[in-house]
């Protein structure tokens, strides 16, 4: 079986020049739940930033390939239609876009690219609607422009529903946690567990191991100083909360 | 810290008349014939024993005024000024260089002391040594009327490399950086009031801070005008070269007069590759009594230029005097990723006519402003915040964000906000916000239920108003500047 | 120094040397030397167009000195004036199809077709009661009267306004419609006022039109001005609007002029206690337009909204100047306006919110808006507030950039490619204004037409 996701000896660097990625490896198989942990601007969130594609990071050497093509190749929204979803740490509020029509827009254009039919607005709105029910969000926030005037909690929720209706084959989870009371976590995972699938994977990016009590990883690693320093299994969490990440961080030194 | 708390007590002693430096002087001074011509031109220059190529810019300066007009875009509104009516130039009589503070006239130490400058800053002046250590200390440099009279400290500014003299005086010491700077920031025909200056500027201080140092000390100028139907035409000229800082405070007052004198100054500011410059200005110049007769009119021209990548101008000005001001304190962000700000608090009373405001110019790329604008009109008085943001071509990632915001007291005053903002490039973000209000009643009446008179209310508030640009002075101005304004602000309610 | 290092001291002075007459300027004088006596209206009209026109012939065309159109100078903008159309003009025999913006919502239909009323391709039949519809010509040839007061007595009386551009309208302007709603009549039926240029020869027209609403009367007015392209014709309009006590005025004009006509258009617009007024301009077309409106708000609590919306590509120039003038205290204004630039397209926007003495209690916000989209592209904005009385609220905004890159990423990260994001969030931008109109068919039609923008664009 070919790997979902391989990254390869990944170098990469913020506008300003500061390197926050330097010679990462990671091998993700479809099925799988990878979590990475580490200390607080150890670069987590540039890593998801770099494999979504956003504008102010460079690859300066390696490879990432996504179900075998180059990802590095693709914009941003042929990332999203190749199947990888990126769950916001801080969502984006969108003023004058209502949520409706933003989500309309993506499921359509990603379906396009990938020559599929397009979803029909009633079909879209049953979909939404019975979604927002499973992630207890209120109807009336559907009718919002997207985020806007939702609190630090409901716009984690509006991203899970976005991830369970665009189904990605890779879901990458940038502290989807931060913010979150234990109802809201528990939600949080139960969405993230129904995706799991022998097609799907996850690749959980968070500093706290609670919210991997919720969605069992199969593989964890520590990244610190740009790499991956260490992988184990889920124990790895549980050690890492009781001994924290100083020693990693030696480690790569 | 002592120097505040004895500067508060000492302008506390002086008096809280409305307006407490509308004493005169009483010593005698020579002046130049009234009435401007070549002739007077030539006075001026060979006073100062100036280059020939000073004179010559002066004259070239002066037949380019002749062609011009004054400019009538401003919301003002004055008699003609009759500059055949004004002296051009007046000395305190037998001045001469000095050697030492002790020479300086006594009853020109006795106007400081009148003028409520800190007390600290009077010793100095007065060549009194205090031990160190308990405060940082003030250059300072003092213009009287036409000329300066004393310079602080002078020698150990020198030791740090920087010069810190009259404008008179550098062209004579350092005549090759007065010519390589004089004019490139402000040029010659830059404006109406600005030509007049470069005819007849008679002194003004001259400042330089070499490579990579940082100005030891605070400098600072006092600006008098004692002499009647005297025209005051200063020229400030600081170039702040690669890597320096320096902070820079000037201080202007004026005698009570029924007539209106004219106060036409030229700054120009030049910040090299990494510099910064700190321009602090508490301009008290005569207002004019409560019916607007007399005062002085203020037609100032200042300019700093980021001319090096990384550089940093900042203004901070409290205006609380002058009949009329007209005064435009500007940043050209020339060098990438340099800075510029303008910090203002403009307080009307009386008659008083303020038009005044910044200009930022985005040039470079990742430049950056900031503009902090408050307005406060009392009385019968009009207030107008006249403010330029633009972003050019080549000005990529250019921010702006500018804050405006003016405060009504009576209804029988105008509060203006005009601002042009122009963006020729898509990456420049500019953010304007600007609001009007008044004091609300209910705020005075908590503060009055609570034992405070109502002109203390209205002190603290208005206090409250302007805290953000307070807090950007030198902590001894910004004492002085909040007495200032209770002050000009009496009268204003009840 | 100051504004004037950039070279622009500002008064309506002429300033001294001020160059001697541009050919424009000297064909105005010779045109209306030439047509004077031809224009409609009694003697003492007459003499009132005489006295317009020598207020324009005294100030010339506004340029860049002149504070009100610092930044769009006629002198330069405007090199020749377009002979004046020939009357009476090609008259269509039938409307022509898809002019307008109501196409699809049912609405009376009014045609000034190439700078002339004409009434048989309008609907003038089963007028609601206490509206009453005229040609302006007409009017003024035969004195008529509408609610009680002669046309000729109303027109350019609204108030005075001094600029320059509306008295060279007032001296030539013979056609267009006058249209009176009755006290307390409210109007079931849209008004629709479509300007339609057919001819393929550069001509200049001057059209002005009046409209009142007296007290407590409804009505809903939108206005479209379309043309063809590649024909530099010239458009003079104006409108006076009277909206009485507690009378209620919807209206939008839409500016969608060909790609090489000139548009200057001036509104006046005086409102009366208590009455609600929503208006808003859509800029689509034009080489060179300029939008003004002077508002006064005359009367307590009156309701005011002021909206616009600029989408503008090639080299495109568009100014909307707005002047509200709050006289009377408790009144509530409202402006926000937006602009979209590509190209080298350059907007400008001017609005002064002014707040006299007598005005307390005033709640008056502005917000304006420029988005950029090219490197080429310049927005330019003026917003002043003069205020007179302390017991006010008034702000203004003012935001230039391009969009947001973290918001455009977001989109992408959802599979949206890059122009879809880019046109959601102009939709967005440009409908924080759209969404504010009140009629549902107009809404649309100018989401439409936004829509229809973008595509042209991708």
């Amino acid at each position: 079986m070919s790997p979902l996701l391989e990254v390869r000896d990944l170098h990469a660097r913020i506008e300003d020049g500061r390197k926050i990625i330097e010679g990462m490896n990671l091998v993700i198989n479809p099925g799988e739940v990878h979590a990475i942990m580490g200390p607080n601007g150890a670069g987590k969130s540039t890593l998801s930033y770099v494999l979504s594609g956003k504008p102010g990071y460079e690859v300066t050497s390696g490879q990432v390939l996504f179900h075998g093509k180059d990802l590095l190749e693709m914009e941003p929204d042929e990332r999203a239609a190749a199947g990888l979803f990126l769950a916001f740490q801080y969502p984006l509020e969108i003023p004058g876009v209502p949520t409706m029509s933003f989500l309309h827009t993506a499921v359509n254009a990603q379906r396009k690219t990938r020559g599929e039919p397009e979803m029909t607005a009633p079909e879209l709105l049953r979909k939404v609607r019975a979604l927002a029910k499973v992630l207890e969000i209120d109807a009336d926030m559907l009718k919002r422009p997207v985020n806007v005037g939702f609190s630090g909690g409901e716009k984690k929720r509006n991203e899970v529903l976005q991830m369970m209706l665009l189904e990605p084959s890779l879901a990458i989870l940038d502290e989807a946690d931060s913010g979150l009371d234990i109802d809201a976590l528990k939600i949080v995972a139960n969405g993230v567990n129904s995706l799991r699938s022998p097609e799907r994977s996850n690749l959980i990016i968070t500093h706290y191991p609670r919210l991997l009590e919720y969605i069992v990883p199969d593989v964890v690693h520590v990244f610190a100083n740009g790499r991956i320093v260490h992988s184990g299994d889920a124990n790895l969490a549980r050690e890492l909360e009781a001994t924290g990440y100083a020693k990693y961080q030696g480690e790569a030194a | 810290m002592a120097a505040v708390k004895e500067t508060v007590e000492q302008v506390r002693s002086i008096g809280v008349e409305q307006y407490k430096y509308g004493f005169e002087t009483l010593i005698e001074s020579e002046k130049a014939p009234k009435g401007l011509s070549e002739d007077i031109v030539r006075y001026i220059s060979a006073r100062k024993d100036e280059p020939e190529w000073m004179l010559e810019w002066r004259l070239d300066a002066y037949r380019r005024w002749l062609s011009m007009e004054e400019p009538h875009w401003a919301r003002i509104d004055f008699p003609q000024i009759d500059f055949q009516d004004i002296y051009y130039y007046s000395a305190p009589k037998a001045f001469k260089p000095l050697s030492s503070l002790d020479e300086v006239d006594p009853e020109i130490l006795r106007t400081y002391e009148k003028l409520g400058i800190p007390l600290r800053e009077q010793e100095l002046l007065a060549g009194v040594v205090r031990p160190e250590g308990d405060r940082p200390r003030i250059a300072v440099d003092a213009v009287f009327d036409s000329v300066s009279v004393a310079t602080t400290f002078k020698e150990e500014l020198k030791s740090a490399g920087v010069i810190f003299m009259p404008i008179s005086e550098a062209l004579q010491e350092h005549p090759e950086l007065v010519r390589k700077y004089l004019g490139t920031v402000v040029p010659v025909t830059d404006n109406y009031y600005a030509t007049l200056n470069a005819a007849v500027f008679s002194d003004g201080s001259f400042v330089y801070v070499p490579p990579g140092v940082r100005c030891p000390m605070e400098l600072s100028t006092y600006f008098r005008i004692n002499e009647r139907n005297t025209g005051q035409f200063e020229r400030t000229l600081i170039i702040a070269d690669k890597g320096s800082y320096v902070s820079y405070l000037e201080g202007c007052t004026a005698p009570q007069r029924d007539e209106n004198q004219l106060h036409a100054a030229v700054v120009e500011l030049v910040a090299l590759e990494d510099a910064e410059i700190k321009y602090s200005t508490v301009q008290n110049w005569y207002p004019g009594d409560a019916e607007g007769k007399g005062g002085i009119y203020n037609f100032v021209t200042k300019r700093g230029d980021c001319r090096g990548d990384r550089s940093k101008i900042s203004w901070t000005q409290v205006e609380t005097g002058s009949a009329i001001t007209w005064k435009y304190p500007s940043c050209v962000l020339r060098g990438d990723e340099s800075r510029g700000e303008f910090y203002s608090i403009a307080i009307s009373n009386g008659r008083q006519q303020v038009d005044s405001g910044t200009k930022m110019i985005h040039l470079g790329k990742n430049t950056s402003s900031r503009i902090i604008s408050k307005g406060i009109s009392a009385g019968r008085s009009n207030n107008t915040y006249r403010g330029l943001v633009s972003a050019h071509r080549k000005a990529e990632n250019a921010r702006n964000f500018t804050n405006c915001d003016s405060l009504l007291i009576g209804d029988t005053c105008g509060a203006h906000t005009v601002p042009y903002i122009e963006a020729k490039n898509p990456t420049a973000k500019f953010e304007h916000e600007a609001t009007t209000s008044k004091i609300s009643e209910e705020t005075l009446f908590y503060c009055m239920q609570r034992g405070l008179t109502q002109e203390d209310a209205v002190a603290l508030v208005v206090n409250g108003f302007v805290r953000d640009v307070l807090q950007q002075l030198p902590m001894e101005f910004a004492v002085e500047a909040q007495k200032l304004i209770s002050i000009s602000l009496e009268g204003s309610v009840g | 120094m100051t504004m004037a290092a950039e070279a622009r001291p500002i008064s309506a002075q002429p300033a001294r040397g001020q160059p001697a007459r541009t050919a424009a300027e000297t064909a105005f004088a010779t045109t209306f030397a030439a047509v004077k006596a031809e224009l409609p209206g009694s003697a003492t009209f007459a003499a009132r167009r005489e006295e317009a026109f020598g207020r324009f012939a005294d100030a010339g065309l506004p340029h860049r000195r002149v504070e009100e159109w610092r930044y769009t100078d006629l002198r330069r903008l405007m090199r020749e004036m377009a002979p004046l159309a020939a009357t009476p003009a090609t008259q269509l025999e039938k409307a022509p199809e898809a002019a307008g913006l109501l196409a699809a919502v049912e609405c009376r239909k009014l045609y000034v077709v190439d700078g002339v009323f004409a009434p048989h391709l309008s609907d003038l039949a089963d007028l609601e009661a206490g509206l009453t519809i005229l040609s302006l010509a007409d009017a003024l040839r035969d004195d008529a009267h509408v609610g009680g007061v002669a046309v000729s007595k109303r027109l350019g009386e609204t108030f005075p306004c001094t600029d320059v551009m509306f008295a060279l309208n007032a001296a030539f302007a013979a056609e267009g419609v006058v249209v009176h709603v009755a006290e307390g009549a409210e109007l079931a039926r849209p008004l629709e006022l479509i300007h339609v240029n057919t001819g393929t020869e550069p001509v200049s027209m001057f059209t002005r039109s009046l409209v009142v609403l007296e007290k407590g009367a409804k009505a809903n007015l939108v206005e479209s001005h379309e043309g063809p392209d590649g024909v530099a014709y010239q458009v003079h309009t104006a409108l006076e609007l009277v909206v009485g006590e507690g009378a209620q005025l919807d209206r939008v004009k839409l500016t969608r002029e060909g790609d090489a006509a000139l548009h200057i258009s001036t509104v006046l617009l005086d409102i009366a206690a208590s009455a609600l007024v929503r208006t808003a301009g859509f800029m689509l077309g034009g080489a060179i337009v300029r939008n003004q409106t002077f508002a006064q708000l005359t009367g307590k609590e009156i309701h005011a909204v002021f909206g616009g919306v600029s989408l503008l590509g090639n080299r495109q120039h568009a100014d909307t100047s707005l002047a509200v003038e709050h006289l009377a205290p408790g009144c509530e204004s409202r402006e926000n306006f937006r602009a979209v630039l590509d190209d080298h397209a350059r907007d400008v926007f001017q609005g002064r919110i002014a707040v006299r003495r007598e005005a307390q209690q005033t709640d008056a916000r502005m917000m304006t808006r420029a988005l950029l989209l090219s490197d080429t592209a310049e927005a330019d904005n003026k917003p002043e507030l003069e205020i007179f009385a302390d017991d006010v609220q008034c702000a203004h905004g003012c935001t230039t950039g391009n969009l947001d890159e973290q918001v455009k990423f977001y989109l992408m990260a959802r599979g949206i490619p890059e122009k879809e994001a880019e046109a959601l969030l102009i939709q967005a931008f440009v409908g924080e204004v759209v969404d504010a109109i009140e009629l549902e068919g107009v809404r649309e039609a100018l989401i439409g037409a936004t829509r229809s923008w973008l595509k042209e664009r991708a």
